[in-house]
């Protein structure tokens, strides 16, 4: 593992110490907002693929119906019943934030008085099937409307947790490992120096007493 | 204000009108993607697609996949689906998880 380029002096021991700390408190954080955005996420997906499952028969039974009326009716007539719709929607968004993951929230609701009121057209010249066809889409419209917003709070969360799990391996194998060898390397240096030094002064004490010893015994013999 | 809208061909949106859904028909990929592009500019929050265009638009798509609106889903339509809306689900659950796990 590469030790990080700095002196090897106390200030940057302190410095690294302080960082290496961080770091770790940071990766528990981090770890923990993954554990909890992958456990969210995966309640979502479930839910999100039942719904999706659910609204594709729906509308897929719709457009068998659709089929049908268009194969009883004219085209153009087909058409002209389902071009003035009697329903106005109304989409209103809020926010939730999930672990800091801001997804939105849809209302659907329709703006006429009478939500029974589906059918866009006096029934005296459409067939029935047509009947069921708008009745299947209307009963989807929630669900379809529910899943909208599962879909994408699915994706927004499934990009947090790529990011958060590639910072948590980078603090986990890359940064903490890096701070400990160098915070190791540096006390290794700090060490070597402190005993280098010992033993310079010790060689150097020693020096002195024979020097003085010298010293002595030339008086002695010049007495 | 939020409106809904809905591409695809004739047959396939048909009954979204009914709805009180903005239907806009088209049946040519850049055609499509041109129009998300100009819907996303306004307060559309849902652009509902048929799966036959979606799957031909991805770049377009992914634009948009990191953005808070609009939602980009894709439904079945009359002809041509290819099941892209559940593999679109498998591919979250990959790139989020690291395999499929569902």
């Amino acid at each position: 593992m590469a030790v990080i380029n700095v002196n090897p002096t106390r200030m940057e021991l302190t410095n690294l110490k302080k960082k290496l700390n961080t770091a770790r408190r940071g990766h528990k954080l981090l770890k923990d907002k993954r554990d909890e955005l992958m456990r969210q996420f995966l309640d979502m997906v479930r839910e999100n693929l039942a719904l999706r499952q659910e609204v594709e028969q729906a509308i897929r039974d719709a457009d068998t119906h659709m089929a049908i009326a268009a194969s009883v009716m004219k085209k153009e007539q087909v058409e002209t019943a389902l071009m003035m719709p009697k329903q106005e929607i109304e989409l209103d968004i809020s926010d939730k934030n999930v672990m800091s993951v801001v997804i939105p929230k849809f209302h659907a609701e329709y703006k006429s008085s009478d939500e029974n009121d589906i059918y866009p057209y006096g029934y005296a010249f459409t067939s029935g099937e047509l009947d069921d066809a708008v009745k299947d889409l209307s009963d989807v419209f929630q669900k379809m409307i529910r899943l909208a917003e599962v879909e994408k709070s699915c994706q927004l969360m499934a990009d947090e947790i790529e990011k958060t799990r590639r910072r948590v391996n980078a603090l986990e194998h890359i940064m903490i490992p890096r701070y400990e060898e160098t915070i190791k390397y540096i006390t290794m240096k700090l060490e070597e120096n402190e005993r280098s030094t010992i033993t310079r002064l010790m060689k150097v004490k020693e020096m002195m007493i024979e020097e003085n010893y010298r010293k002595h015994s030339e008086q002695n013999v010049a007495q | 204000m939020y409106k809904i809208a809905v591409i695809g061909d004739r047959q396939s949106i048909m009954g979204y009108d009914s709805l009180g859904l903005e239907t806009f028909e088209t049946n040519d990929a850049a055609e499509a993607a041109k129009l998300i592009v100009k819907l996303a500019e306004t307060d559309f929050a849902v652009i509902y697609i048929t799966e036959k265009l979606f799957s031909q638009i991805g770049d377009t798509v992914a634009v948009y996949r990191r953005k808070k609106l609009p939602a980009i889903i894709p439904i079945p339509g009359v002809s041509g689906n290819t099941g892209i809306g559940i593999k679109e689900i498998h591919a979250a659950v990959e790139k989020a998880v690291g395999s499929d796990i569902l």
